[in-house]
């Protein structure tokens, strides 16, 4: 079992709610992945639209909520909005998300790290998002995030893990949960997370935006389950050369002596 | 008096109250967070919190994102 800011999971697959085409397909997408862990982000209110309202479609009983700090570019306004989603939803679970550069979406390492250490301080949860870098996951889970978010590749890029040999690393070495996040856009992808080892993963573009994202957040499901129970299971030792599955005594070559 | 409102310049009276402008704005006390002045207001202070010329208030609220 997943336990994460002793919160215990039975499913190793959380979800993004963005980019979903109604709040309708978003409920019946949760309910198919069986995910325990949806991420939301925080927005100034529409005023256009005051009554739209995404906790309505949200069942917190059945779901821990994880806001996230997207949209910060550095640790001072990661630490601002961590403050207004605590105050939002009651509650310390964050993702940590310091993105300076809006075309890459990638994490600032140094202020994540910052953040991180203040926000741990101030009594939150924090799950940070990172870059695929072993030294920074050490570093992370010094300062007490209670798991770590590397990514497989940019954020909404559906690229799957391009950085399968970092993530290993993190992996064998962490204390704390390993969440892959970002990136993960089959759920090929998802299975190849967890037959790593990764404790879970987090996904959204590649469900919502999905031809039938329902079916999709079920195909997860599989791939999540699988992948995990593959690396429970041991999975086998890689091989340059070929080793045969068969038996090499008895064959007829052996035996009818003529043909060899 | 004037205030900025998610970045918005926005006129009220000088008797106006955080709750008081929720309400004319139609939006739902209980789903959002408010911020004046980066400073969180909580929810038993709206009906008594009201504005300096010049504040900056913000409403936030949760959406979809990953």
């Amino acid at each position: 079992m997943l336990t994460i800011g002793g919160h215990t999971f039975n499913s190793r697959l959380f979800l993004g709610t963005g980019k979903f085409s109604s709040s309708t397909v978003m409920k019946q997408a949760i309910e198919a992945s069986g995910t325990e862990m949806v991420t939301v982000a925080l927005r100034r209110v529409d005023l256009e639209n005051p009554q739209d309202d995404i906790m309505s479609a949200l069942d917190r009983d059945k779901c821990v909520f994880l806001p996230n700090t997207s949209g910060a570019r550095n640790a001072e306004e990661a630490i601002r909005l961590a403050h207004l989603a605590r105050a939002a939803s009651g509650s310390s679970w964050l993702k940590l998300e310091v993105t300076p550069d809006p075309r890459t979406l990638l994490p600032d390492p140094v202020e994540t790290l910052k953040a991180t250490e203040e926000l741990v301080r101030a009594g939150f949860i924090v799950l940070p998002y990172m870059n695929a870098d072993p030294i920074l996951a050490l570093r992370l889970q010094d300062v007490g995030a209670a798991a770590v978010m590397p990514l497989g590749s940019p954020i909404g890029t559906n690229q799957g893990i391009l950085t399968a040999f970092q993530i290993e690393i993190i992996i064998n070495q962490a204390r704390v949960p390993v969440v892959v996040d970002a990136g993960i856009g089959a759920p090929s992808h998802a299975a190849l997370a967890m037959e790593m080892g990764a404790d879970a993963v987090l996904v959204n573009t590649a469900i919502s935006v999905a031809g039938d994202p329902v079916a999709m957040a079920r195909a997860f499901a599989q791939a999540v389950e699988a992948g995990r129970t593959a690396f429970v299971a041991g999975m086998g030792s890689r091989s340059k050369q070929a080793q045969a599955s068969s038996p090499l005594t008895g064959t007829l070559a052996t035996d009818l002596g003529f043909l060899a | 008096m004037q205030i900025h409102l998610n970045g918005s310049p926005k006129t009220i009276t000088d008797s106006t109250t955080v709750a008081m402008l929720l309400h004319e704005l139609g939006v739902p006390s209980t789903s959002v967070v408010v911020e004046l002045n980066k400073t969180i207001i909580q929810p038993d202070c709206y009906a008594t919190t009201s504005f300096q010329d010049n504040d900056q208030m913000e409403l936030i609220r949760f959406v979809g994102g990953g």
